[in-house]
């Protein structure tokens, strides 16, 4: 980490969708803040210059979902080793899901996780609050205190509300004091003990199948709820096409609802399992061809405002096993910004489109000024080579979890540097 | 900005594990699943095994094939059956056999799998008959298995049990001789059956003109008519001029899943009884993996009738488990052992 304390980033193509920028613009920074665009401030004296020639400087990319497994499971990954692989994904703000251990339903889980990345510094974390106590769906938790302890906003994680009455008053105590509620939509019940779609695939190896309705129940019920309390509902990690439709109609009458999707949900279907590969055992589940091609469509018309990593490092002995024994997760930080440059090169989305998906779109969800290079901004910033090809290796991974099924493949789009409030803390 | 000679699939490549069951000369290693096998592959094991049918009538009931090898029978999940005849297979080829019965419960956990694993190759096995109750177990085993080592699987959760779809078309073939031109019915609880998956891959290869498939929706997996079957929920209709009817067992847990309402209701609707099989050809044959729940899937008179080949099943189950773990451990001289 470099001490500049002054930076300015030239001859870069400057893509800042919050401020309507796509052109090639300078940047300078000063005191971990953007101070000015296009002209130096008077007097400015750069302590670094970097220059960003054929490339691409854009905000620090903001991950709605992404798991750090600390506290609880450090053998998994760490705090300070999952910043570091966010940092060269050119992510400078992770939302981190509650189902830690301990659960984050108290401010002082929530302040330690926030204050231990802040420290470390190479990128902040911002713990996602539970939205009952201990997850269990029965008591609400702290909800203003844990708003108050950096939790932008809660979710009862991959722990749907089984109580009906429960999640009403979630909602409604929620939406007292407008906090956002990101909801993982599936039904328990339908999903039974299910570990891929319930399609051809899972017919024909005879793995249990969570059905297309485990999603649309849950999601539909979800609706109903955010239409009667007007709470605001994020739904995450979207996977059928049929839930996509819901939600847009529902957007239409002007429910206030939003939505992501991971990053391999448009990248990967039920038939990549075969074999029984266990790097693509996820929850949800990978879909059909058709999904893939809605929820794609569904990122392009921005009825999907963010893409997010949804990452899951695991130790190798979880994907060890049986494929139904096996964890479900991949470890995608590295490939977030990489997989969604693809959908630019597959002519899916513009590439401002693309970034906003990545920084505004995300950043508006938690309802925070980031993901944006405004004057006065925090200087987190991401430049990256449109052109240039780096290939994922187990060796290359800064995550301690090398479990993912890109392994050993090619992408285009390297990140060259990550500034995160004014200071480099990636450098390819 | 696109750039050219990117390689984008959409599906990730993965290894053809079809071709893991295969060496490079395309003979047998494992025996995982029926999915990969061609027909000339699977008409070798029919023809080995029928090789050996006669070894059971000899006075001494061995070959030396598979002598100074050491066979490991690893059941994760309870059977008698299955279990009993792997093991007079491989005593009948003259190999040592230790039989280990794991409780599930200590091996939930996948790392203590491949720790088993490891101990097991440490002894020098040479081949691992492997029950498991999780689908791709087989698969998973055989992945991470010494090269010198053999896989068999002998039912892995809902996915596959290939040695008894191959003793199945044995049996199919013994008595209607060629696969052409016949009708084969499948009845019961398909979803759960890696007997009925095997069976119908087996039977499709070996060219069977129709295989149909008869539950309640609720016992059916989903696309089920995309695993080249014909999808029928009516019994009579469904068993209407068929060559051979195949019962599978129905668990008793499947009326607390909600999957049926009663045993009553299952046999009314689809319990196999002599006026109902007058609706197949007259020369057709009933089968049944066992073991047979009298009164539930089918009545008494046709499990112990004239048509029934339940027991024949069993008796070929040695010849051809004897078949498929000879070729799998590259001892099978297919001239030695002719009769």
């Amino acid at each position: 980490m470099t001490p500049a304390n002054r930076i300015e980033i030239k001859n870069g193509r400057l893509i800042d969708p919050a401020n309507g920028v796509d052109e090639r613009k300078d940047l300078f920074v000063e005191d971990g803040k953007v101070c000015a665009i296009g002209k130096p401030p008077e007097g400015f004296k750069p302590d670094l210059t970097i220059d960003a020639e054929g490339q691409v400087v854009c905000p620090g990319l903001v991950d709605l979902s992404a798991r750090v497994r600390e506290p609880g499971q450090e053998h998994k990954a760490t705090i300070e080793s999952e910043t570091r692989a966010a940092a060269k994904g050119g992510i400078t703000t992770i939302c981190c899901p509650p189902d830690t251990n301990p659960i984050i339903d108290t401010p002082a889980v929530a302040s330690m996780i926030y204050n231990k990345s802040m420290d470390i510094g190479y990128a902040r974390i911002l713990p996602i609050g539970a939205l009952t106590q201990g997850l269990e769906g029965s008591q609400l938790s702290e909800m203003v205190a844990l708003t108050r302890a950096e939790c932008p906003v809660l979710s009862n994680a991959y722990e749907p509300l089984a109580n009906t009455l429960v999640e009403r008053r979630a909602l409604e105590y929620a939406a007292t004091f407008g906090i956002t509620v990101f909801i993982r939509p599936e039904d328990r019940h339908l999903r039974n003990n299910g570990c891929v779609h319930e399609g051809l695939i899972c017919s024909r190896l005879g793995l249990p199948g969570i059905p297309e309705a485990a999603e649309s129940v849950a999601v539909a019920r979800d609706l109903a709820l955010a239409d009667h309390t007007r709470c605001t509902i994020h739904f995450h990690a979207l996977s059928t096409a049929r839930a996509l439709r819901m939600i847009e109609g529902a957007q239409k009458r002007g429910v206030p609802i939003t939505a992501n999707v991971a990053a391999h949900q448009l990248h990967l279907t039920e038939e990549c399992i075969e074999e029984f590969n266990s790097n693509c055992h996820v929850i949800p589940p990978l879909r059909t061809r058709e999904d893939l091609k809605q929820l794609r469509e569904g990122i392009a018309r921005g009825t999907i405002k963010a893409i997010c990593s949804d990452h899951q490092p695991h130790d190798s002995d979880a994907k060890q096993a049986p494929f139904p024994s096996t964890a479900p997760g991949i470890s995608s930080l590295e490939t977030l910004l990489g997989l969604t440059l693809e959908l630019v090169d597959e002519g899916i989305i513009e590439m401002a489109d693309a970034i906003a998906r990545l920084t505004s779109g995300p950043a508006e969800v938690l309802g925070l000024p980031l993901g944006q290079l405004g004057v006065e901004a925090d200087a987190d910033i991401c430049i990256f080579d449109p052109k240039k090809s780096w290939q994922l290796t187990t060796e290359t991974m800064l995550s301690a979890g090398k479990n993912t099924p890109f392994l050993d493949r090619e992408f285009t789009g390297q990140v060259t540097h990550t500034l995160f409030q004014g200071r480099v803390v990636y450098k390819a | 900005m696109k750039p050219e000679n990117r390689k984008r699939p959409i599906v990730i490549e993965t290894p053809d594990n079809g071709n893991l069951q295969l060496d490079p000369n395309g003979k047998l290693r494992h025996f995982l699943s029926i999915n990969g096998l061609n027909r000339e592959l699977l008409t070798e094991i029919l023809d080995t095994a029928e090789s050996f049918t006669g070894v059971s009538e000899r006075t001494v009931k061995k070959v030396p094939l598979l002598r100074g090898k050491v066979i490991t029978n690893l059941f994760f999940e309870t059977s008698t059956r299955t279990r009993t005849t792997f093991e007079l297979a491989a005593k009948r080829l003259s190999a040592d056999v230790l039989s280990l019965n794991i409780s599930a419960s200590s091996t939930s956990k996948g790392e203590s799998l491949l720790d088993t694993l490891r101990n097991l190759e440490a002894m020098h096995c040479d081949m691992f008959i492997v029950r498991h109750a999780d689908s791709g177990a087989a698969n998973f085993i055989a992945t991470h298995a010494a090269p010198h080592i053999s896989v068999i699987n002998a039912g892995d959760g809902r996915h596959s049990h290939p040695t008894q779809a191959m003793l199945d078309m044995f049996t199919i073939r013994r008595h209607k001789q060629e696969f052409e031109g016949l009708k084969v019915a499948i009845v019961g609880d398909i979803l759960h059956s890696r007997v009925a998956r095997s069976q119908i891959l087996a039977l499709n290869t070996l060219g069977t003109e129709e295989v149909r498939v008869i539950a309640p929706k609720t016992l059916l997996p989903a696309d089920a008519d995309r695993l080249g079957v014909k999808v029928y929920h009516n019994l009579e209709q469904g068993i209407s001029g068929v060559d051979v009817v195949i019962m599978l067992r129905l668990q008793r847990e499947r009326m607390s899943g909600a999957m049926l309402p009663s045993e009553h209701e299952y046999f009314q609707l689809y319990g196999l009884t002599d006026e109902r099989l007058e609706a197949a050809k007259p020369d057709a044959i009933v089968m049944h993996p066992g073991p047979i729940n009298r009164g539930v899937e089918m009545a008494t008179q046709v499990a112990d009738g004239p048509r029934s080949v339940i027991l024949q099943q069993v008796s070929f189950g040695i010849a051809v488990r004897m078949a498929v773990m000879s070729m799998a451990m590259g001892t099978m001289n297919p001239g030695a052992s002719k009769k």
